[in-house]
């Protein structure tokens, strides 16, 4: 039992991780109609400016928000605006060009830290770092306590700024449909360039609460972006509540799945969910409600 | 059409360059196995292109054939002592196998969805294969004593098999079924309307797809005599750069992955060896880097690939040699 409830709390932790990767995915998912194969990548490159942070300047891992947020909003605005964009008008023989650019520019991301930071593992060492609080026989990570908070923050402000505000009604409509949108005098392509950027701001700040809590090296951005993807379709697409759903069901399949199932097949059992949704429940978690 | 020989003049010198080439470099080794990697990614890039570039069935996945194709080489030699060479046959057969049982799954599924489903399916394949330590041997990977030293007949028969594939995709493309991908390609649901059973046109792209790959990968074994499971079923360094491949090349057009195959390996080579040497040593940290930013390049601003775009290409140089004159 107590074996049971450890693996459920880490399980809602780590989803609530999960999360926030699969907000940010889910929104440029839902205006831009593409599957961003760069959104880990943006975790990375924001894991590794806290990395520098910390260790040349000292600066506390959380604090680093306030550099990451700013520095990947604009990496991922210009991204956007001079490389995602222009592909609309483009004629090409596969609809999936976007896509497609998208892993060009994770490839350059990935090898560009690899040439400056080489493959080795990196890790921050706080004074929370590896800490837990015991209640009874169970025990919760500091760092991951933290993130979890973070990520209910951060999903907290989304939904407030894409329903009560005026931008955030501008994305919904640019999402529903981009013609009928600039019909009524929304710039499509600058909230296109914008939501983009918002989505890879979001899970930089949520890279600078992963630092104290997972290895950093180049690769671990594709590592996020299978998770993110896995996470958006359990959801469903364009959903911020479905992208929370799916995230803790993910975190839970795959810690439950570790524990009573099989350890090695950890990140397996969240593909072949992945997979099951997507034939047996296209629309995702999304389609068992109404909302 | 009837009339039209099978082959054009260029592409029959194509061929026999491709049949000289290695006694060019008889006595470079290493010539000839950066020859032999171009023409296993002209393998992989000609099967990747039927499925995505003609067929538009757009596979994130073509590691999981490529993979199960070089265990079918390998795991007979594992457990019973069989020869890896009947792995050439059989490993097409058992990614043919896979391919039409994950085509069930998969070809339920549209565009990106689609794009996911294969790279999750490939992904699967990558776990399972390290885990089942019993079958596969897991992370140690399986060894095997290579049956020639010298690289030259190796060269020969992976180039018979990237010409054979080229071939296949060609006689496919010129028959009534190449229309029907292309039609498939254009708009599915036409299609459909049409009376043109998708499905079942779908699945035959797969086949031959899977069949070339499952063979590239039996042949990767043959040839390198060791595999794991993060090698062969590699997300990046299998189905991404099989898709780089494609794009850098042309989607869509026969010579298209060739071209691609022919550029990416050379590219990656010369930067990996540090541009011969000529430069610092750092420079050969930035192989993929730079393959990277080709890709970039090459989707913004010849979005139909070197060879689909070549009129492009030389008009822009024309344009330029006439403005400097």
């Amino acid at each position: 039992m107590e074996m049971f409830l450890q693996s459920l709390i880490s399980g809602l932790l780590v989803g609530g991780l999960y999360a926030i990767i699969g907000i940010g995915m889910t929104l440029i998912m839902g205006v831009l109609k593409i599957i961003n194969l760069a959104h880990g990548q943006m975790l990375m490159v924001s894991m590794y400016i806290a990395w520098v942070a910390w260790y040349y300047l000292g600066i506390d891992p959380y604090l680093s928000v306030f550099i990451t947020v700013p520095v990947v909003f604009y990496l991922a605005k210009y991204i956007s605006k001079y490389l995602l964009n222009p592909l609309i008008e483009k004629d090409s023989i596969l609809p999936e060009n976007q896509v497609l650019m998208t892993v060009g520019i994770g490839i350059v991301l990935v090898e560009f830290m690899r040439f400056i930071f080489t493959s080795d593992y990196r890790s921050v060492q706080t004074s929370y770092t590896g800490q837990a609080w015991h209640i009874g026989g169970i025990s919760i990570a500091i760092p991951l306590f933290w993130a979890f908070l973070f990520s209910i923050a951060a999903t907290i402000f989304l939904f407030y700024l894409l329903m009560k505000t005026d931008l955030g009604r501008q994305i919904r409509a640019t999402a529903q449909d981009r013609l009928a949108a600039s019909l009524m005098g929304i710039s499509a392509e600058k909230i296109t360039i914008f939501t983009y950027a918002l989505g890879s701001a979001l899970i930089a700040a949520a890279g600078s609460f992963f630092l104290p809590i997972y290895y950093l090296y180049p690769d671990v951005g594709p590592e996020f972006t299978a998770k993110a993807f896995v996470i958006t379709i359990l959801g469903g697409l364009g959903s911020t509540v479905g992208a929370i759903a799916g995230g803790i069901v993910l975190g839970l399949a795959e810690t439950l799945g570790a524990t009573y199932i099989a350890a090695g097949y950890r990140d397996a059992f969240g593909l072949i969910i992945f997979l099951l949704v997507l034939v047996f429940l296209p629309g995702g978690l999304k389609s068992l409600t109404k909302v | 059409m009837e009339n039209k020989k099978f082959f054009s003049k260029g592409e029959l010198i194509i061929i026999f360059t491709g049949l000289v080439l290695p006694l060019l470099f008889y006595f470079s080794p290493y010539a000839q196995g950066l020859l032999i990697f171009i023409m296993m990614w002209v393998v992989l890039g000609t099967s990747w292109n039927l499925l995505a570039g003609y067929t538009g069935q757009v596979s994130f996945g073509h590691a999981a054939y490529f993979g199960v194709g070089a265990y079918t080489a390998a795991l007979p030699f594992l457990h019973y002592k069989i020869s890896p060479w009947w792995g050439l046959i059989a490993g097409g057969i058992m990614a043919v196998v896979i391919g039409y049982l994950l085509g069930v799954v998969v070809f339920r599924l549209r565009g990106p969805y689609f794009a996911l489903g294969t790279l999750a399916s490939a992904e699967i394949l990558r776990i399972a294969f390290g885990e089942e330590e019993w079958l596969t041997n897991g992370h140690n990977g399986i060894l095997y004593i290579t049956t020639w030293v010298t690289k030259i007949p190796y060269y020969y028969i992976i180039f018979a098999i990237a010409v054979a594939s080229i071939v296949s995709v060609k006689l496919l493309m010129r028959r009534r079924e190449g229309y029907y991908f292309l039609s498939i390609r254009e708009d599915e649901d036409a299609a459909m309307a049409l009376g043109i059973n998708t499905k079942k046109y779908k699945n035959i792209s797969m086949i031959v797809s899977s069949f070339w790959a499952g063979v590239a990968g039996a042949f990767y074994f043959i040839y390198m005599g060791f595999i794991d499971s993060e090698t062969v079923f590699a997300l990046h360094n299998i189905s991404i750069i099989t898709i780089l491949v494609g794009i850098i090349g042309g989607v869509g057009t026969i010579w298209g992955p060739a071209v691609g195959a022919i550029i990416m390996v050379l590219l990656q080579e010369l930067f990996r060896s540090a541009i011969f040497g000529l430069a610092p040593q750092w420079v050969s940290g930035m192989h993929a880097f730079v393959f990277g930013l080709l890709v970039i390049f090459v989707i913004l601003y010849l979005p139909g690939g070197v060879v689909g775009d070549w009129e492009l290409i030389k008009k822009k140089l024309h344009l330029k040699s006439n403005t400097e004159k």
